[in-house]
C-alpha cells in the first residue's frame, strides 16, 4: 500500500537528485557540526553528529546514551509493584500511559482481569496524559520553528489537565496509580464534572494553536514535504503513532489490539494523513489530542459504577509465562515483554518503548536536509529522551 | 478510509474464534517456515511464538516480511536464560520474609520449576542466550496480529544473522542487543556502542554482570535507618 | 539646537552636546522599548506577567540585567581571533550610533544636518553587517561562523529591498535630506487636500510595507532570525560572547530597532513634524522629539509584535522572499511612483 503520493515521491528524489549534482559540481569542503547533547532542540541531551556541506547534512549520525538508565535490568531485581514506579520516568510527559501496557501484561500472565470501572478510570487517565504530552508537543514545535509563544499557551493550559491528573493520583507527573488488578484509589468527588470543564480549555487550545501555527503560511513552509517518511519505510523502522499515522498506515492500538481498556465502548476516529512529513506528523496530533478530549467526555458520561480493585494476593507472585503487551502510548507504540519464572520479580523485561524506534529512522531521514529541517524533523518526530534511553 | 472504532470485534466475545484465527494463522507460518521452525506456541486468545533455528533467523525475517506480510518491525532482543547468580540482592528484612513467604502461596509452581530444571519460556530453549523479535502486520483495519520469534544463539560462537538487510530499523536494536549482552550479528553494518561508552567493559545486560547498585549499598532503605551522629561524636571527630 | 538654547557656543562644545544628548535619547529610548516590549508586551502576549520583582512592576529589570552583564567574566575562547572577536561588537555597536546622527528630532534638533540624510543612513546601517560577520568569523565556533554568514547573506539581501522601498519617498520628495522629507510630508497634499499634508504611508504604502518587512529581516528578527536561531543555532554569532560585549550586542540590537523604527517614521509617517499647521513651529522645538519618538516606540511595537507571532522561515525561503517578491514590488513601486510624479 502506497500513501506518499507519486507526485511527491518524484519531487523527493528530483530533489535529492539535484542536490547530489550540486555537490559534485562544487566540491566544496565539509563540516562536522555536533548538535547536542547541551542543545535547546534536542530537548534532553540527545547527540546529533552531522556531517554538512555548506547547509546540508550529507551523513547525521544520532548519539544517545547520556541518560541511559537501565531499567531493563533494574527491573530483574525488583518486585512487580515497585516496577511502575521505575517506568513511570520513561516517557516523563506522559507518565501514567508507561504504567498501563506494564500492568495489563502482569495482569495477562496472573489472568487477573481489573473491574469494568477500574478500566473506564484507566482509560481516562490514559487519555488524560496523552493530552498532557501532546499539547507540549504542539507548543513546543512553535519553538522549535522559532515561534516562542506557543509554547507558553501549551504551558498555561497543560495545567488545566496536570491539576486533573493530580486531583485524581496525587502526582503531576508520576502518578503510581495503577496496580495490578485495578487501581489504588477511586475518583475524588466532583472529578468528572471539572475534567470535563478542561477538556473545553484544550478544545480552545488546540484551535488557538490551528490559528497561530498550523495556519501560518510560513509554519505550513518549513514543515511541508520536509522529512517525508513513505509507509513502507515507516514500517521497516518500527515508526508508530502518530509518526505512522501521518504516513498513511491506517494503524491504531487503541481500535485494532485493544487489551483491557474501554476503547472499544467509545465513539472515535482514527486520523490519518497521507503526505508523511513534518506537517502531517503535526496535523495528526493536532487531530488526536481533540480526539481524546472526546473520549475523555464520552468516558466521562459512561463511567461505570463498582470496584476499582479485583481481588488479587497480597503478595504477588506472577505465575511463568512470557505475554507481550502494548498500547498506543502518546509516542507510539509503548509494550512490554515480561518474561517471569513465578517469581516475585520478571526474569526479563523488554521495554519496547516508542521513541527508540521513531528514532532510529534519523539516519536515514536527515539525509540531504539543511540544518533548520534537522530541528523541524527532530521536533516532529516527537522524542522523549528518556523513552529513547530507558 | 478511516473506520470508527466502534465497528472493532469485542475481543471476549470471540474468543473461541480468535483462537481458530491464530491456529490457522500459526498453519500459514509453519507452511512457509518448513523445516526452519522448531516450535511454535499459542497463548489462546492473545499471541503466537514460534522458534526458528539458529542457522535460518537470516532467512525468516525474509519470509515473514515478504511472504507473511508482517512488514511492521517492532523490536528485537536477546534473553539470558541463565538464572542469575545474584539474586535479587535482597536484603532488607521486608524482602527476605517476603521470599520465605512466597513459596507457601504457590507451592505448585515452584515445584514445577525444581522438577523441570529452569523453564526457558513458552517455546523452549537449548541454549543459554536466545534472540527474539517481534513482527506485526498493520495497516489493515480489523486484521492486525503480531508474531514473536525466537532463536537460541549457539554457546560457542554467541553470533546471529542481522536482521538489518530486511527490516532496516533493526539497525539500532541489534546495536544494543549487541552491547548489552554481547551477541554478534553476523552482517550487521556497524555495531557500536549505542547507550555505553565506547570504552565500557561487560555486557550489562547479561545476568551475571552484577547490579552494582545493590552491591555498594544494600536494598532497600538501609539509608533511612543510619543513626544521626550525636553533638558528642562530632565533638570527638573535631578534637582529633 | 544651537538657536533653543540661544547660546554662542564652539564648535566642539556644539558637537559635545549634541552628541551627549543624542546619546542619552537613544539610550532612553533603547531601555523603554526594551522593558516596555520585549519584557512587559510580549509577556502579556503569552499569558504571563514578565519581571515584577524589580522596581514597581518590574521597572528596573533592565538596570539590574545591565548590572548582571557587568560583573561577568569577559571570555575570550581559546581558538578566537581576539582582535576581531573584541573588535566586533564595537563594529555592530557604532553602526547603530552612526545611524542616529541624521535623523531630525525637531525643527533644528539633528546633529548634522547631511544632504545625502538617508543614503548615509542605510550606508552606516550596513557597517553591522561587518562586525556580525567578524563575530562569526572570530568566535571559532561552528554555530557562530554558521550564524555569522547567514546574518551576511540576510543582511545584504535585504538591504536591497529597502534602498529600492525608500526610491519611492526619495522620488517624491526629490531629495534625500531628511528635514526636506518631513518638510514634504507636513506640508504637502494628497491630490489637492492638505488637511493631514502628505504622510508618505497613504501615498507609498507599498513602500512602507516593504521598508518594515526588510527592516525586521535587517534588525534580524523573527520570522528573519535565522542568524541567532535560538532552536538551530543556539544564538549564532552571539554564542561566545558574554558580559560587556554580548550587553553591547543586545544594546546596539534594540537601538537599531529604534533607529530604523525612527527612520520609518521619518520616511512614512512624517517624522518629528506634524502635518500642516496642527502646532506652530516654536511649539515643535520642545514637542518634535515627543513625536517622533512616540511614532518610532510605535513601530518599534509592530517589530515585537511580528517578532514573537511567526514562526522563522528557512535561509533558502528568506532568500526567495527578498529576491523573488519584495525586489520586483519594489522596482515596479519605484516604476508607478515615477510614472505618476511626472504625470501630476
Amino acid at each position: 500500500m502506497t500513501s506518499v503520493t507519486d507526485r511527491q515521491k518524484l519531487q523527493y528524489i528530483a530533489a535529492q537528485a539535484a542536490d547530489a549534482r550540486v555537490n559534485v559540481e562544487l566540491e566544496t569542503e565539509g563540516m562536522t557540526l555536533n548538535l547536542g547533547p547541551q542543545h535547546p532542540a534536542t530537548h534532553g541531551t540527545l547527540r546529533i553528529i552531522a556531517q554538512l556541506d555548506g547547509e546540508q547534512v550529507v551523513h547525521a549520525e544520532p548519539v544517545a546514551g547520556y541518560m541511559h538508565r537501565g531499567y531493563e535490568k533494574l527491573t530483574e531485581v525488583r518486585t512487580y509493584p515497585q516496577i511502575t514506579t521505575l517506568v513511570n520516568r520513561i516517557d516523563w510527559l506522559g507518565s501514567f500511559a508507561n504504567e498501563v501496557p506494564f500492568i495489563l501484561a502482569a495482569e495477562q500472565l496472573m489472568e487477573v482481569e481489573a473491574p469494568e470501572r477500574a478500566m473506564w478510570i484507566r482509560t481516562i487517565l490514559f487519555e488524560l496524559s496523552r493530552i498532557s504530552n501532546l499539547i507540549l508537543f504542539l507548543g513546543d514545535m512553535g519553538v522549535q520553528l522559532g515561534a516562542v509563544t506557543p509554547v507558553f499557551f501549551a504551558f498555561r493550559d497543560r495545567e488545566f489537565v496536570l491539576d486533573q491528573i493530580e486531583a485524581a493520583t496525587g502526582g503531576r507527573f508520576h502518578p503510581n496509580f495503577d496496580r495490578i488488578g485495578g487501581l489504588k484509589d477511586d475518583l475524588p468527588k466532583g472529578w468528572l464534572e471539572s475534567t470535563k470543564g478542561s477538556m473545553d480549555k484544550v478544545r480552545e487550545f488546540c484551535d488557538q494553536i490551528e490559528d497561530l501555527l498550523l495556519g501560518s503560511e510560513i509554519f505550513q513552509a518549513r514543515t511541508r514535504g520536509i522529512g517525508i517518511v513513505p509507509a513502507d519505510v515507516a514500517m521497516q523502522y518500527g515508526l508508530s503513532g502518530a509518526n505512522a499515522r501521518a504516513s498513511g498506515i491506517d494503524w491504531d492500538i487503541r481500535r485494532d489490539n485493544c487489551i483491557g481498556l474501554a476503547y472499544p465502548e467509545l465513539d472515535w476516529k482514527v486520523w490519518k494523513h497521507t503526505d508523511g512529513d513534518s506537517f502531517a506528523r503535526f496535523w495528526v496530533r493536532i487531530q488526536e489530542v481533540r480526539e481524546a478530549a472526546k473520549m475523555v467526555d464520552q468516558l466521562c458520561d459512561g463511567l461505570p459504577a463498582g470496584p476499582v480493585m479485583a481481588k488479587v494476593p497480597r503478595i504477588i507472585k506472577v505465575p511463568a509465562g512470557e505475554a507481550y503487551v502494548a498500547t498506543e502510548n502518546p509516542l507510539g507504540e509503548m509494550g512490554y515483554y515480561i518474561v517471569s519464572e513465578g517469581e516475585l520479580t520478571p526474569f526479563r523485561v523488554k521495554i519496547r518503548s516508542a521513541s527508540f524506534s521513531n528514532m532510529s529512522i534519523t539516519p536515514w531521514l536527515l539525509r540531504g536536509v539543511y540544518v533548520p529541517d534537522i530541528i523541524t524533523i527532530l521536533g516532529s518526530l516527537y522524542f522523549i529522551l528518556g523513552d529513547i534511553d530507558r | 478510509m478511516t473506520n470508527d472504532a466502534s465497528v472493532t470485534e469485542a475481543a471476549p466475545a470471540e474468543e473461541v474464534a480468535t483462537d481458530e484465527t491464530r491456529e490457522a494463522r500459526l498453519a500459514t507460518i509453519s507452511e512457509s517456515l518448513g523445516e526452519m521452525l522448531v516450535d511454535s506456541h499459542i497463548a489462546t486468545g492473545r499471541d503466537i511464538w514460534v522458534r526458528v533455528s539458529t542457522d535460518a533467523w537470516g532467512a525468516v525475517a525474509d519470509v515473514v516480511r515478504n511472504r507473511l506480510g508482517l512488514r511492521y518491525f517492532g523490536f528485537l532482543s536477546v534473553i539470558d536464560w541463565m538464572p542469575s547468580p545474584y539474586g535479587r540482592s535482597m536484603d532488607s528484612e521486608v524482602d527476605i520474609v517476603l521470599a520465605d513467604a512466597a513459596p507457601s502461596d504457590e507451592a505448585t509452581s515452584s515445584d514445577e520449576a525444581s522438577d523441570t530444571g529452569f523453564n526457558r519460556g513458552v517455546t523452549g530453549g537449548e541454549t543459554r542466550f536466545q534472540a527474539f523479535a517481534r513482527v506485526s502486520h498493520v495497516g489493515d483495519p480489523g486484521d492486525f496480529w503480531g508474531l514473536t520469534i525466537k532463536a537460541d544463539i549457539p554457546d560457542e560462537t554467541l553470533a546471529i544473522d542481522t536482521w538489518t538487510n530486511v527490516y532496516a530499523g533493526a539497525d539500532w536494536h541489534e546495536r544494543e542487543a549487541w552491547e548489552m549482552f554481547g551477541i554478534q550479528f553476523t552482517g550487521h553494518p556497524g555495531l557500536r556502542n549505542i547507550y555505553l561508552p565506547t570504552d565500557f567493559e561487560g555486557n550489562p545486560m547479561r545476568k551475571d554482570f552484577p547490579l552494582l547498585a545493590r552491591m555498594v549499598k544494600p536494598w532497600p532503605g538501609i539509608v533511612d535507618v543510619e543513626p544521626l551522629p550525636t553533638i558528642s561524636d562530632g565533638a570527638e571527630e573535631g578534637d582529633q | 539646537m544651537t538657536t533653543v538654547l540661544a547660546a554662542d557656543w564652539a564648535y566642539w562644545q556644539e558637537t559635545l552636546v549634541k552628541v551627549g544628548l543624542g546619546l542619552v535619547a537613544v539610550l532612553l529610548l533603547t531601555g523603554a522599548v526594551v522593558y516596555m516590549y520585549l519584557f512587559k508586551f510580549v509577556s502579556f502576549m503569552q499569558s504571563r506577567l514578565g519581571p515584577m520583582e524589580a522596581g514597581p512592576y518590574g521597572s528596573m529589570q533592565l538596570l539590574a540585567e545591565v548590572g548582571k552583564w557587568l560583573q561577568k567574566e569577559d571570555i575570550f575562547t581559546e581558538n578566537s581571533d581576539r582582535i576581531v572577536f573584541g573588535l566586533a561588537p564595537a563594529i555592530v555597536m557604532s553602526s547603530t550610533f552612526l545611524m542616529f546622527v541624521v535623523i531630525p528630532a525637531g525643527p533644528n534638533a539633528v546633529i548634522s544636518d547631511l544632504g545625502t540624510g538617508i543614503y548615509y543612513v542605510l550606508a552606516m546601517s550596513s557597517i553591522a553587517t561587518i562586525g556580525i560577520l567578524s563575530a562569526g568569523w572570530a568566535s571559532a565556533n561552528k554555530y557562530s561562523l554558521m550564524g555569522g554568514l547567514r546574518a551576511a547573506g540576510q543582511l545584504i539581501a535585504y538591504e536591497l529591498p529597502l534602498v529600492l522601498a525608500v526610491v519611492g519617498v526619495v522620488i517624491q520628495v526629490g531629495s534625500l535630506n531628511l528635514q526636506d522629507i518631513v518638510h514634504a510630508q507636513s506640508d504637502g497634499a494628497i491630490f489637492g487636500w492638505s488637511g493631514i499634508g502628505n504622510p508618505f504611508i497613504l501615498t507609498q504604502f507599498v513602500g512602507f510595507l516593504i521598508f518594515l518587512i526588510a527592516v525586521q529581516a535587517e534588525l534580524t528578527q523573527s520570522p528573519f532570525d535565522m542568524p541567532i536561531a535560538e532552536s538551530e543555532l543556539v544564538g549564532g554569532y552571539q554564542v561566545e560572547y558574554t558580559g560587556i560585549r554580548f550587553l553591547v550586542f543586545f544594546i546596539a540590537e534594540f537601538a537599531t530597532a529604534v533607529g530604523f523604527a525612527a527612520v520609518a517614521s521619518t520616511l512614512f509617517l512624517g517624522g518629528w513634524a506634524l502635518p500642516a499647521d496642527w502646532a506652530s513651529a516654536s511649539t515643535m522645538h520642545w514637542l518634535g522629539p515627543i513625536v517622533i519618538s512616540a511614532k518610532a516606540v510605535l513601530l518599534v511595537g509592530v517589530v515585537f509584535w511580528v517578532r514573537f507571532s511567526l514562526p522563522r522561515f528557512r535561509e533558502d525561503q528568506l532568500q526567495q522572499l527578498a529576491w523573488k517578491f519584495l525586489i520586483p514590488v519594489a522596482l515596479l513601486n519605484i516604476v508607478v511612483t515615477g510614472i505618476l510624479k511626472v504625470a501630476f
